[in-house]
């Protein structure tokens, strides 16, 4: 059997003829080619696939693809922007938060989602947020230093627009 | 989104963000299974379900009409071209689809070539193989009882399991020492099977081209350049014709450094259908046949007199290397390094004796960052001197610093023969100590005993021996560990560096630029790191044991260093000088006592390759190669302290603290270095509270996946707090030693060691790894776990 499925992956729609049983995460990488989201385990344990469906991250490995049928997905071929680099991954090259690269685009996502949820996190939280996904290279230990950066970043980013824009008022 | 400062670029060593960085946050790395090619077909494995088992028919039919399945391959199909069985790292051989029996659960028996990864899984259940089930051997110390199955009759006259004798020290002289002690610990223990499970699974595209005969293999490598010659070996492929592409690998850990049948099965598989063949292993796989590391069944026995100078060192091992012996080390080490067991202390006599068995298991042993068994050595004497320190109700730190080596010993002849280059341990002994403020912690754990709350406090200190060969001494496979690096400069001054190790995540591409930049002058922003590409660079063995910085990194320093004097003759001609009137500083040569007189690198480059008369017989250009052998190991070193709080009701341990000072001699970038600490502190504790591949009665691996091997989270690390010093390695050009593998070796034992503290109070001596909730309630209770069985 096979379904036709129409998944807005980064803002782009894609249709494509699938069997029901792909995975979401062979679906952005073998039928898209998205190979940015990995695929670790088998089991959701290891969250290198870690993507967002409708802005919430799952484990693309659990997902089939055609549940994402009509739905938003966004990876971390996504986060950078017109303007340049999201924070989390400015914060993850300044902190030294990956060595071989593997578990990052995971953790990039969930760093992402818990920043815009939580814009202070503390390290309790940040350590919390990233208790799903493993890494074998950092000690996790330079991944919460750059996820705080990127936090500081965004709140240092915020507060300086709101003095910009106190000013523009007073003048 | 503002773009970040960029903070300047060191023009050498110093704190350097990675050039690597840019691809992997933007999700651009370029790993194995990344790899797609026009018409590429899939690859699957069929593995026993049984430990040991004969293998009576396998019928393929059902598979080889589905109709997206282009290829069965059976052991038979594979004795045809004399490629069932492979040669193993250790000088035996591995089948690599099962002809005769299965030897371990999970063994290769059969491979499906299909049109997509899940049709050929599909094909595998339509396989039916028959198998005639035998009594296994789990437990390595059953392994050589008279009635026990004899696992490796495929070898000629093979009748039991044994594998190999080996020793090391003086034995007389070591019984001597024990003989006349006033006080002898002993103590068993073991240092259980793991995996590195690095996140990467282990996987190949292998293509083969038809018309031009040449095979070009992607795969999951640590060692490019070996991996290619053993191809040549293994399948008679002319060497020429055989190019390894290791891309980008999401982690290595040793894990990648062997042949694995399923790597053979992909080639066979483009030789075959004609096309490109990826096989890429899942979890399961990975965990249940790939290189394994450990399962060490120490006895342990330390001599000392009753004030605690410590005198002698006597270890028996029972080594358990599964179905096939392929164990990757040098030639002449078949227990690895474990003959360093002496550790950094000052003793008489010392002897160890290893034994080898075949179980019915996965083979390995070597693998996972433990710088060829350090780690099990480490591990043994660190634990029987906090052992001895319980016998003699002393402090473990004070018995540590009483026996530690002293820097005026150094270079060390240790009592097993190691040649230890350079060392001030005491110092970064009470670095440790301080950083972690001891005396406090002691003052504290005291008044939580009163409470009847159990914390616990462990130290150890490790010495490292890294960096392999000298090729005198050290071969795999008799290829000699030394490595290559070619550099080039180009006419506007910029460089290509090309290699033979392989980073796996260590940021090679960063650190070596730095290499040349420090000796040259050149901003490591203009040099490129060129490696694992067997057609793009030059010979060498790998990265393993730690061993880039020491021999590929001294080779990126000796070769940028003929580049800076092939400049200095190309300066003495610019400058119409003698090149002995020339002087060096960084980036120029100069005039002696003529400051203003000199010539940039690059300057110097340009001219190199221009119509400049240079002197009768020197060649053009500034481009060098050289191949670095090694004089010695490069001995890093360390002190860790450990706090830990045990709820002994539940078991449950929480590390609350763990302070780590290394000694990696020079520090090439303080940033990668620290985080290569990280995340091997964080093995440590995986490995000490977690990490376990168990089996029971019947073979049946307990660790298959993530689920059952536990790996540690985000949860259980604490914030790691690190120190350094800076003992610089005497031999090495730039006095650096290697990092990698320092924490993973150094951090298991003193997380043991702080639990066994903790439970202090309850009389416990000693519990093995991994000290899981159930292992350290039994052991409080007086009923320490075997750990690695569930066999009752």
């Amino acid at each position: 059997m096979i379904m036709e499925v129409t998944v807005t992956v980064n803002g782009h729609a894609y249709t494509r003829t699938i069997e029901p049983r792909l995975l979401l995460t062979h679906f952005l990488r073998d039928e898209l080619g998205l190979t940015g989201t990995h695929w670790g385990c088998d089991t959701s344990n290891c969250g290198t696939c870690v993507v967002w469906l409708d802005d919430v991250p799952v484990k693309s490995c659990t997902v089939l693809a055609v549940m994402a049928d009509g739905r938003q997905v966004r990876t971390v071929e996504g986060l950078e922007g017109a303007d340049g680099l999201d924070p989390v991954q400015q914060g993850f090259v300044a902190c030294h938060g990956l060595q071989c690269g593997f578990c990052t685009p995971g953790m990039l996502m969930t760093a992402r989602w818990l920043i815009d949820h939580n814009p202070a996190p503390s390290e309790g939280d940040i350590r919390e947020a990233i208790s799903g996904q493993l890494c074998r290279c950092t000690g996790y230990e330079n991944i919460v230093r750059s996820v705080r950066w990127a936090a500081e970043h965004e709140a240092g980013v915020r507060e300086h627009t709101v003095e910009e824009a106190g000013t523009e008022v007073q003048a | 989104m503002t773009a970040v400062e960029q903070p300047e670029t060191p023009l050498g060593h110093g704190n350097m963000r990675r050039k690597e960085d840019a691809r992997f946050i933007r999700g651009r790395g370029t790993y194995v299974d990344d790899v797609t090619l026009p018409g590429m077909l899939h690859g699957a494995v069929l593995r026993s379900p049984y430990a040991h088992a004969r293998i009576v028919s396998i019928d393929t039919s059902a598979a080889q009409a589905h109709p997206k399945v282009r290829a069965v391959i059976t052991g038979e199909t594979l004795a045809g071209l004399n490629l069932a069985w492979m040669p193993t790292l250790s000088h035996d051989v591995q089948a690599v689809l099962a002809t005769d029996k299965v030897r371990f659960q999970g063994q290769e028996v059969a491979f499906v070539v299909a049109e997509d990864r899940y049709s050929a899984r599909d094909a595998l259940e339509l396989i039916d193989v028959d198998y005639e089930a035998l009594p296994p051997v789990i437990d390595a110390r059953q392994a050589l009882a008279e009635d026990a199955p004899v696992i490796r009759d495929d070898l000629e006259g093979r009748t039991d399991n044994h594998i190999f004798d080996w020793e090391s020290g003086d034995a007389a002289a070591t019984d001597d020492v024990f003989a006349s002690a006033e006080v002898v610990a002993a103590q068993d223990m073991l240092y259980p099977r793991v995996h590195p499970a690095p996140l990467e699974t282990c996987g190949a595209v292998a293509d083969m081209d038809a018309v031009t005969g040449k095979l070009t293999v992607w795969t999951t490598t640590q060692a490019p350049h070996a991996h290619r010659t053993i191809y040549a070996l293994v399948a008679g492929l002319p060497e020429h014709k055989i190019r390894i592409i290791s891309p980008d690998i999401g982690g290595g850990f040793g894990n990648k450094v062997g042949i694995y049948p399923g790597y053979v099965c992909a080639v066979v598989g483009s030789i075959v259908t004609g096309k490109p063949v990826k096989w890429v292993e899942d979890r399961s796989e990975n965990l249940m046949s790939t290189s394994f590391a450990r399962d060490y069944h120490m006895h342990g026995e330390i001599a000392a007199t009753k004030d605690g100078r410590i005198l002698g060192l006597r270890v028996n091992v029972l080594a358990d290397h599964g179905a096939f012996n392929g164990t990757a080390q040098p030639t002449k080490f078949p227990a690895g390094f474990f003959g360093v067991f002496t550790g950094s202390y000052d003793l008489e006599a010392a002897h160890c004796s290893v034994t080898g068995v075949y179980t019915n298991k996965a083979p390995g042993g070597v693998a996972y960052a433990c710088s060829f068994r350090i780690t099990e050595a480490v591990y043994l004497v660190e634990r029987l001197v906090d052992v001895l320190a319980f016998d003699l109700g002393m402090d473990p730190a004070e018995l540590r610093m009483k026996n530690l080596l002293r820097p005026e010993q150094f270079p060390y002849r240790s009592k097993t023969g190691w040649e230890y280059d350079s060392g001030d341990y005491p110092t970064a002994l009470r670095a440790a100590l301080d950083l972690a403020d001891y005396p406090a912690l002691r003052a504290e754990q005291a008044l939580k005993r009163e409470r009847g709350e159990q914390m616990g406090i462990g130290v150890a200190f490790f010495t490292e021996a890294v960096g392999a060969g000298p090729r005198k001494h050290m071969d795999i496979l008799g290829l000699g560990m030394a490595d290559g690096a070619e550099l080039r400069v180009h006419p506007t001054g910029k460089a290509v560096l090309r290699l033979s190790c392989q980073t796996q995540g260590q940021g090679h591409e960063t650190t070596f630029a730095q290499i040349v930049g420090e000796e040259l002058g050149i901003s490591p922003d203009d040099i490129d790191v060129v490696h694992g590409d067997t057609d793009q660079t030059p010979f060498g063995l790998g990265t393993y044991g730690s061993r880039s910085t020491p021999v590929s990194g001294a080779a990126a320093a000796v070769v940028a260093r003929k580049v800076r004097e092939r400049a200095r003759i190309v300066a003495s001609a610019m400058l119409e000088v003698s090149a002995d009137d020339l002087e060096w500083e960084k980036g120029r040569w100069f005039v002696r006592g003529d400051v203003e007189a000199g010539r940039t690198i690059q300057e110097i480059a340009l001219a190199a390759h221009s119509d400049l008369e240079l002197p009768e017989g020197v060649e053009g250009h500034l481009d060098a190669t050289c191949v670095y052998n090694p004089p010695n190991l490069t001995y890093p070193f360390g002190a860790y302290v450990c706090v830990v709080d045990v709820d002994a009701d539940t078991g449950q341990v929480t590390v609350r603290r763990f302070v780590a000072v290394d000694d990696c001699g020079v520090r090439i970038n303080p940033m990668i270095v620290e985080g290569q600490v990280h995340g091997g502190l964080a093995d440590g504790v995986g490995m000490a509270l977690m990490q376990v591949m168990a089996f029971d009665e019947d073979g049946n691996h307990l660790g298959g996946s993530f689920m059952d091997y536990l790996l540690p989270t985000s949860m259980e690390c604490p914030s790691w707090e690190l120190g350094e010093t800076v003992t610089p390695s005497p031999h090495h050009p730039i006095g650096a030693k290697g990092i990698g593998e320092s924490a993973t070796v150094g951090s298991p034992a003193a997380v043991v060691n702080a639990v066994v503290d903790a439970l202090r109070p309850f009389g416990v001596r000693h519990a093995d790894m991994p000290l899981t909730p159930a292992a350290v309630w039994s052991a409080a209770q007086g009923t320490p776990l075997r750990t690695d069985l569930a066999i009752t």
